[in-house]
């Protein structure tokens, strides 16, 4: 599914929509986690990675695992180095006031279901 | 015939978080544009990673250097201290002493070791409290591309 209307079903907000191709990215799953160790082992390319984590070293972590966006939960927002280091790497940085656990439900819903239910 | 192709060389700096995970970054982006086999390059990302968070967060500053043979990748991290007290201990999954700063940026999950370990073919850690730590690890390419 593509990225875009993954936003636009879910609501989620872009930081950095000035990344090229944005909306084109294909993505094929998510992975729920705030333990780098955890996301460089588990999560797969193409994956949007949901966390609540908002530091520089998430853009390493999403450009090393080639994850499709990151997605950060509970209305937490990055500070404005962030979203320029993520928009000069070409990682897509999204927003939402959902809970990971809202976010993930809705995620794993439109991906299996297409739709958000 | 079993020549080595190419090397990379990072410095890591320790403490250095704003580009912590920068030199892996870079490592598989060339390994990728050498045409290094897909899962490859996944398993040196994991591994190297790992090495630089440990050598940013632990040490007084490293190297890590890869090594692209026809057969199979070499990695190599080494700091200049403190060196491990109980390695044994260290190797344990869920062990850490990264300090509360550091686990509320999601490091310390005590998974680096066993996450190179599992993505290594071979996997040797030297260390040497007063002196330093020195991993290495071998992942092997598949075996078409044995013949260089
Ligand atoms: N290069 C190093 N120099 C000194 N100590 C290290 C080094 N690498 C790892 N350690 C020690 O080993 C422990 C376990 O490392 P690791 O498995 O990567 O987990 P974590 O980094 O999450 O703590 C670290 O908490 C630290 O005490
Ligand atoms: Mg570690």
């Amino acid at each position: 599914m593509k990225l875009h209307n993954i936003v636009e079903a879910i609501g989620l907000k872009v930081f950095n929509p000035g990344v090229p191709n944005y909306g084109n990215i294909e993505i094929s799953g998510g992975y729920a986690s705030d333990l780098l160790s955890d996301v460089i082992a588990g999560l797969s390319k193409g994956d949007i990675w949901i966390t609540i984590q908002r530091h520089l070293n998430i853009i390493a972590v999403a450009k090393l695992k080639d994850a499709g966006a990151i997605l950060i939960a509970k209305g937490l927002e990055p500070d404005k180095n962030v979203i320029e280091k993520a928009t000069e790497e070409g990682v897509i940085l999204l927003g939402t006031n959902l809970t990971t656990f809202e976010a993930a439900g809705k995620l794993y819903n439109l991906l299996k279901y297409g739709e958000v239910r | 015939m079993w020549e080595e192709k190419f090397r990379l060389v990072y410095r890591v700096k320790p403490m250095d978080l704003a580009s912590a995970g920068s030199a892996s970054s870079q490592i598989k982006v060339e390994l990728q544009r050498n045409g290094i086999e897909e899962d490859v390059v996944r398993k040196v990302g994991i591994i190297c990673f790992e090495a630089e968070m440990n050598m940013i967060l632990y040490s007084t500053g490293g190297k890590l250097k890869v090594e692209v043979w026809p057969d199979r990748i070499e990695i190599l991290a080494e700091d200049d201290g403190p060196g491990i007290e109980d390695l044994q201990k260290a190797m344990e999954p869920g062990y850490s002493t990264a300090p509360p700063w550091a686990q509320d940026y999601g490091f310390g999950a005590g998974m680096g070791f066993p996450n190179m370990k599992q993505n290594s073919d071979v996997f040797d850690v030297e260390t040497k409290p007063g002196e330093g730590t020195r991993i290495h690890s071998v992942v092997y390419r598949s075996k078409d591309n044995e013949t260089p």
